[in-house]
């Protein structure tokens, strides 16, 4: 089972973070990972808990905001936000991103 | 941009760490409980739900750890851990706290002591605004580096230089101020309008002279001092138009001068009043070739630099010995930077005492780290337990020096005390030796230095023991019963011992070479004998000023005889030219039968002793031929001089001086025959004796001395009495028989004669006796250090001394055992200790006094001190291991 899982790449999950909340709005820290798990389509071994210190990374930042909450199962959590600096953030990322799968495809594409 | 954001942000969450863990637990928390809800809906028993949750969160320490990386700062986070630890640990052994804590703080304090002393006079800048453009200034002719400048000279010097931005003079004076209370002398000095401006004196109250006052014919006016408007004036705040009787004569009171104003150089002191220059009448004051003891400041004009002051001054002086060929011949400007002329003569001194007190902080890190070795071993065993548990070498490292550095600056904040009282003790042990003394204390700069050595001591004695701790190999430490120190760790120990021995030795080498030229200097012959002598200055009272000399002599011949008679007195004289020890005083003579010197710079000099005919036996001079003055050798009498034998050498060589003739400049139509040839007296001091190459000494008979001179005489005169018995009751006398004669008669500066000798070596004394206390502290220090590790090797041998025993050795063996190891680390020690001593002394070369920096009897006694406490040291240790009972030392293993 394990084995046809792939590791999260490095610098990544932040990017996947980002583009969570972006298409969820505000979200506690399991919905983030839950989500992220479910778009990976379940082919991402996620540890979950390496959400919180990328979180927290991202807060430092001024990407994203959080504050207490209550969650749908009438729980207080902690829900998480895009900032406005989080929004530019995303489109540099993408950018980014598109340009390394852009070069990735042309060196995997058959010659 | 956003690293710094992140920075700020783990920062202050370092300050609010509880409360961020609290909310994580709150959040992981919930994070179980929602997966765990919904691995229940998807039908699994709560069990498993709960298990699946935990396990892809990854597990809950493993996140909390990794967000706690992210939140924080890790290595502030470690430290605080590492201190938290550290203090425990030192709780745990107060035993070892207190000695290691009570070690470094006397080292500590005794370096803050001796820097802030450094620091107030070598290196705090001058308290004057722009203190490195200020200089002194003094006139030297061929024979005279440091001469008194004429005021016509200064007035032509300030005139025509173009490399100073004002330049001033000043001659010191005395006057006897009266009218307020008990007549009292004060101390005065008739400055030029620019010389408070210059040091950037602010009156604190009025102003200060102006050019205006400086005007012949202007108003009396005078500055005084803060003290003085105290003691005299009550403060009074209307004191400005106030008059001042000094000499006799009403003075304006135009401004005073700030208490906290001190100029320390050798030819200024703090005084009373201040006098507009002109204001000193005296018609010698306008003659180009008179030597009136003035000196001069100057302030360069910026980007001046002293070299181009000095051409430029030769120049100037070049032109006036064309213009005036008599006076000015051969005439030149000295100038030297103030801080220089300030601190010139202890800078050696105090740079030695701060080295050595600087080897007193090794000796007692070395100390501390022995101590930290030896007890390192027994806690191998603990950094062996977490190194198993994956602690790196460097993570121990770092907590151990964590726990050096806290005993550090343990020691460091502890050692502010003895640095206090050190401070203070050397002050009052001899403040004459040392400039500046009013500036030295506990600033700033001293906090940082104490800081930094207190730190850089941590590391010190830390280093070397956190690394070989840390080299403890977890295996064989762990294993039951094994031995846990290795052989290194008794090399690095042995290594301490030696370096103690080598490091104390040093130490005492300095002190014996002090000591052992303070003997030699105690021993040296000053010429006279300064034992029941005092002197003191005398001023008659204002009515003599102005009075015809018949008078004045008549009055110093009733004081005389007036004092003779008061019962333990036994001998008075005045002596108003040089006194030993004492101001100096010259004069100009040339031969009988040589044609006179067209300049005075080209005439000879003596130092002239202007005194009465007791003076010889007072002082106890040696008569070596002819005689002294008698009381017939008086103003009616032909001349009459008595000289030293370095004058009889210098100028009858091969000849009897007696009988011979000189002119002397200031009486030069009569002759004056020398009657009597008597021993040299050391004049500068026991160590020095031939400074600006000045040495004939001549005696003048008071009385015979020029009426001009008998008129200046009244507020100038000194005193030297010999008395029997109580010094106290012989000055009281003498106090009461003055007032009895004239309430207006002001005595003044009384010092015994003794205190003058011992103020000539107050500096190599004051150096002896802080050599000698850092040596003795050193050798404290190393006893302690030497018998620490002993006892710890023996207690380490315990095993193998019992074996040694059970297979027969006897007690005496094992002693010999123990103390020939001491013994082999003590002569190690020594020999090292006399090569770096030899090498390190060679700097105290010019404070020796007739002591070779090899002095091989200094080398073989502090040697041989060293030896015995290393011996006695070994001893108690020794004689623990020759009682070890075999069978009990056995069984422990």
């Amino acid at each position: 089972m394990g084995e046809s899982k792939s590791d999260v790449l490095q610098g990544t999950l932040d990017l996947m973070v980002l583009k969570t909340l972006e298409a969820m709005g505000p979200l506690h820290g399991y919905g983030i990972a839950r989500r992220i798990e479910q778009v990976s389509g379940d082919t991402l071994s996620l540890n979950q808990g390496t959400i919180y210190p990328a979180l927290l990374r991202l807060e430092q930042r001024g990407w994203i905001h959080s504050e207490w909450g209550t969650s749908e199962t009438n729980r207080r959590a902690k829900f998480y936000s895009l900032s406005r600096t989080g929004r530019k953030q995303i489109e540099m990322e993408t950018e980014n991103w598109e340009r390394v799968a852009a070069t990735m495809a042309r060196f995997l594409a058959p010659s | 941009m956003d690293t710094l954001r992140t920075l700020l942000s783990r920062i202050a969450s370092l300050f609010r760490s509880r409360r961020l863990d609290s909310e994580l637990d709150e959040e992981l928390r919930c994070h179980i409980d929602l997966a765990v809800e919904e691995n229940l809906a998807s039908g699994m028993s709560r069990k498993q739900a709960r298990t699946t949750a935990l396990r892809s969160l990854g597990g809950l320490a493993q996140t909390q750890a990794l967000y706690r990386t992210q939140r924080g700062l890790p290595w502030v986070d470690a430290m605080m851990q590492d201190l938290g630890f550290a203090v425990r640990t030192l709780r745990k052994n107060p035993g070892f706290t207190l000695v290691a804590v009570l070690t470094l703080a006397l080292g500590i304090g005794g370096n803050t002591a001796m820097f802030s002393i450094v620091n107030g006079v070598l290196l705090n800048p001058l308290p004057f605004p722009e203190p490195d453009r200020l200089v002194t200034l003094s006139e030297s002719k061929a024979n005279f580096a440091r001469g008194s400048i004429s005021y016509p000279n200064f007035l032509d010097w300030q005139k025509e230089n173009r490399s100073f931005s004002a330049m001033a003079t000043a001659r010191f004076s005395a006057f006897s101020l009266t009218g307020r209370g008990e007549a009292e002398q004060v101390e005065a000095e008739f400055v030029s309008p620019d010389f408070l401006p210059i040091l950037g004196v602010r009156p604190l109250l009025g102003r200060l002279i102006a050019a205006a006052d400086n005007e012949a014919g202007s108003g009396p006016v005078v500055l005084i001092s803060e003290g003085l408007w105290r003691r005299k004036f009550d403060a009074v705040p209307n004191i400005l138009g106030q008059s001042i009787t000094l000499d006799g004569r009403d003075f304006a009171i135009i401004g005073v001068i700030p208490a906290n104003f001190h100029l320390r150089v050798p030819s200024f002191r703090d005084r009373d009043v201040y006098a507009p220059i002109r204001r000193w009448t005296n018609p010698l004051l306008m003659e180009r070739g008179a030597g009136l003891g003035m000196h001069g400041i100057g302030r360069l004009k910026p980007g001046v630099t002293l070299e181009q002051a000095r051409a430029d001054m030769e120049q100037i002086n070049r032109s006036l010995a064309a213009t005036y060929p008599d006076a000015d011949h051969g005439i030149g400007t000295t100038i030297i930077p103030m801080k220089e002329e300030m601190v010139g003569d202890v800078r050696l001194f105090l740079l030695v005492l701060l080295g050595a007190v600087g080897f007193v902080l090794l000796l007692a890190c070395v100390n501390v780290a022995s101590l930290l070795l030896a007890r390192s071993a027994a806690r191998s065993r603990e950094f062996a337990v977490r190194t198993a548990l994956g602690a790196s070498r460097g993570r121990v490292i770092q907590q151990l020096l964590t726990e050096s550095l806290l005993l550090g600056i343990a020691a460091g904040a502890l050692g502010l005390l003895p640095a206090f009282w050190g401070t203070r003790a050397a002050l009052k042990l001899l403040p004459a030796a040392l400039p500046r003394a009013e500036e030295i204390g506990l600033d700033f700069r001293v906090l940082a230095f104490t800081t930094a050595i207190s730190l850089l001591t941590g590391v010190l004695f830390g280093l070397i023991p956190a690394f070989k701790s840390s080299q403890t190999n977890p295996h064989s430490a762990l294993k039951e019963g094994s031995r846990s120190s290795g052989g290194s760790h008794h090399r690095a120990l042995a290594t301490f011992v030696v370096a103690e021995m080598a490091i104390t030795l040093v130490l005492l080498i300095g002190a014996g070479l002090m000591i052992r030229s303070l003997t030699q200097l105690w021993n040296v012959d000053p010429g006279f004998n300064p034992r029941n002598v005092f002197t003191f200055g005398l001023s008659l009272p204002p009515n003599f000023e102005g009075a015809s000399p018949a008078k004045i002599r008549a009055e110093f011949r009733a004081i005389n005889d007036r004092f003779a008679s008061i019962p333990g007195v036994t001998g008075v004289s005045q002596a108003w030219g040089a006194l030993p020890m004492n101001g100096e005083d010259d004069q100009l003579f040339w031969l009988e039968g040589q044609p006179k010197p067209k300049s005075q710079n080209d005439m000879s000099w003596f130092i002239d002793y202007i005194v009465d005919p007791d003076y010889l036996r007072i002082m106890q001079i040696p008569l070596q031929r002819g005689r002294f003055f008698t009381r017939q050798d008086d103003e009616h009498a032909p001349l009459v001089i008595v000289v030293d034998e370095v004058f009889a050498q210098k100028f009858f060589p091969g000849q009897d001086a007696i009988g011979k003739r000189i002119h002397l400049v200031y009486n030069s139509d009569k002759l004056a025959q020398i009657v009597g040839v008597v021993g040299h007296v050391k004049q500068w001091g026991l160590s020095s004796d031939d400074k600006q190459s000045l040495r004939a000494q001549v005696y003048l008979p008071c009385m015979q001395m020029p009426d001009a001179f008998i008129a200046m005489s009244p507020s100038a005169s000194s005193v030297v009495v010999r008395y029997e018995g109580s010094l106290a009751r012989a000055y009281e006398s003498i106090r009461s028989a003055n007032r009895q004669m004239s309430a207006q008669q002001v005595i003044y500066g009384d010092q015994t004669m003794e205190s003058l000798v011992s103020d000539s070596i107050a500096e190599r004394r004051f150096a002896m006796i802080l050599l000698g206390a850092f040596a003795m502290l050193a050798l404290l220090l190393a006893c302690i250090g030497i018998y620490g590790v002993m006892a710890y090797l023996v207690s380490q041998r315990t095993a193998e001394i019992g074996i040694r025993m059970a297979l027969g050795a006897q007690r005496g063996d094992v002693l010999a055992l123990v103390l020939w190891r001491g013994a082999r680390l003590a002569l190690i020690g020594v020999g090292l200790g006399i090569g770096s001593g030899l090498a390190v002394t060679q700097f105290m070369r010019s404070l020796l006094f007739e002591v070779s920096p090899y002095d091989p009897a200094t080398l073989a006694g502090v040697s041989l001190l060293l030896i015995a406490v290393a011996f006695l040291a070994c001893l108690i240790p020794a004689r623990r291991a020759a009682s070890v009972d075999p069978m009990q030392a056995l069984r422990t293993e």
